[in-house]
């Protein structure tokens, strides 16, 4: 198969869950319970994203000093906290994240 | 938090979108720079490289199908993978809808094209701070789909363009934003339960089981839980 059919095909599955409940759920309504569920899952997906990134490699915990991510996640914290910032958050952490890799 | 904030116009919420769009644009820069040369290195051609990005549009899966064609891999087991890594999209376009339900189809279905990790947790803390008009959502997504081709551009035709570019570590611009967001959407303890649970099943997940399952699955476990002891609470102080 040409490659480029295999990409299309890529692009529809990945294009229907992002489309689908969106455009249904909007006509048919959602149960109290449910839109109560779904208001936690910003928070449940940011954490499910982040945490591996910064303490896992390769599926296996990296907890030394050589795991800048985590370093770097740090500072970024403080300052998010005490902020609320967002870009200044990512400047921080970038520039945590350069300093690391030159030292 | 409803703010009373006097209401922007189209325009300026557009604007307003693609301002908060910036972390976003750095870090899909940045990546997709090293998409752009790996694709090419795994010997797709410029114009296949360009159409993943244009069509597909999702980092993770990019790059995991890039690894396939490399290996010659069966179409069907790509598209496949494809599909398996970036279902996790269903949850966050569920979750969306309660800040734009009266949408025109045509709006809902355009809307969605551009739903990523990124672009949805920016939106959806956005949303919750205050009532927005959908084309800041418009202006945060479009700013976010431009960045991420114009970075795969620069990185098919040639790595080296912006020598030492890739070797700056600005994709460290997505863990920053996700922190950031994080931090400003856990307002009280039991959001705070929610994430610390989130990771840990995340973590644990990511451990045991092969490909991206961990973040589906800990999103539906922890956001259960919390409901659960949400009302659990309720029943048992009323």
């Amino acid at each position: 198969m040409e490659k480029i059919w295999v990409i299309l095909g890529m692009a529809v599955v990945t294009y229907i869950p992002r489309m689908l409940p969106l455009a249904v759920l909007a006509k048919v309504g959602i149960p109290a319970g449910f839109v109560r569920w779904l208001s936690f899952v910003p928070v449940a997906v940011l954490a499910a994203l982040l945490a591996p990134e910064l303490l896992l490699e390769n599926g296996r915990p990296f907890l030394t000093a050589e795991n800048y991510a985590l370093l770097a996640a740090i500072p970024c914290f403080a300052v998010a906290a005490k902020t609320r910032n967002l870009l200044l958050t990512v400047a921080v952490g970038i520039a945590a994240a350069i300093l690391l890799q030159a030292l | 938090m409803q703010s009373q904030v006097p209401v922007l116009s189209p325009r300026e919420e557009f604007r307003h979108g693609v301002g908060k769009a910036v972390p976003i644009m750095l870090g899909y820069v940045a990546l997709a720079i090293a998409y752009g040369v790996l694709a090419r290195e795994a010997g797709l051609t410029l114009w296949e490289t360009m159409a993943m990005s244009t069509f597909v549009y999702a980092g993770a899966s990019q790059f995991i199908a890039t690894g396939m064609f490399a290996a010659a891999m069966d179409p069907w087991t790509i598209i496949a993978t494809t599909f398996l890594v970036n279902l996790r999209h269903i949850l966050m376009s569920a979750s969306l809808v309660r800040y734009v339900r009266k949408l025109r189809f045509f709006d809902l279905a355009l809307l969605g094209t551009g739903i990523t990790d990124e672009t949805f947790a920016l939106n959806s803390t956005e949303y919750a701070q205050r009532q927005r008009h959908h084309f800041f959502m418009y202006g945060t997504n479009l700013a976010s789909y431009l960045a991420w081709n114009t970075g795969s551009l620069i990185g098919a035709l040639s790595g080296t363009i912006v020598p030492g570019l890739d070797r700056l570590p600005l994709d460290f611009a997505l863990p920053a934003m996700f922190i950031s967001l994080l931090v400003v959407q856990v307002k009280d303890r039991l959001l705070l339960g929610t994430a610390l649970i989130a990771g840990a099943l995340s973590i644990t997940g990511a451990m045991l089981v092969e490909g991206n399952w961990n973040i589906i699955l800990a999103t539906i476990l922890a956001a259960s839980i919390a409901t659960g002891w949400e009302r659990w609470k309720r029943s048992g102080s009323s």
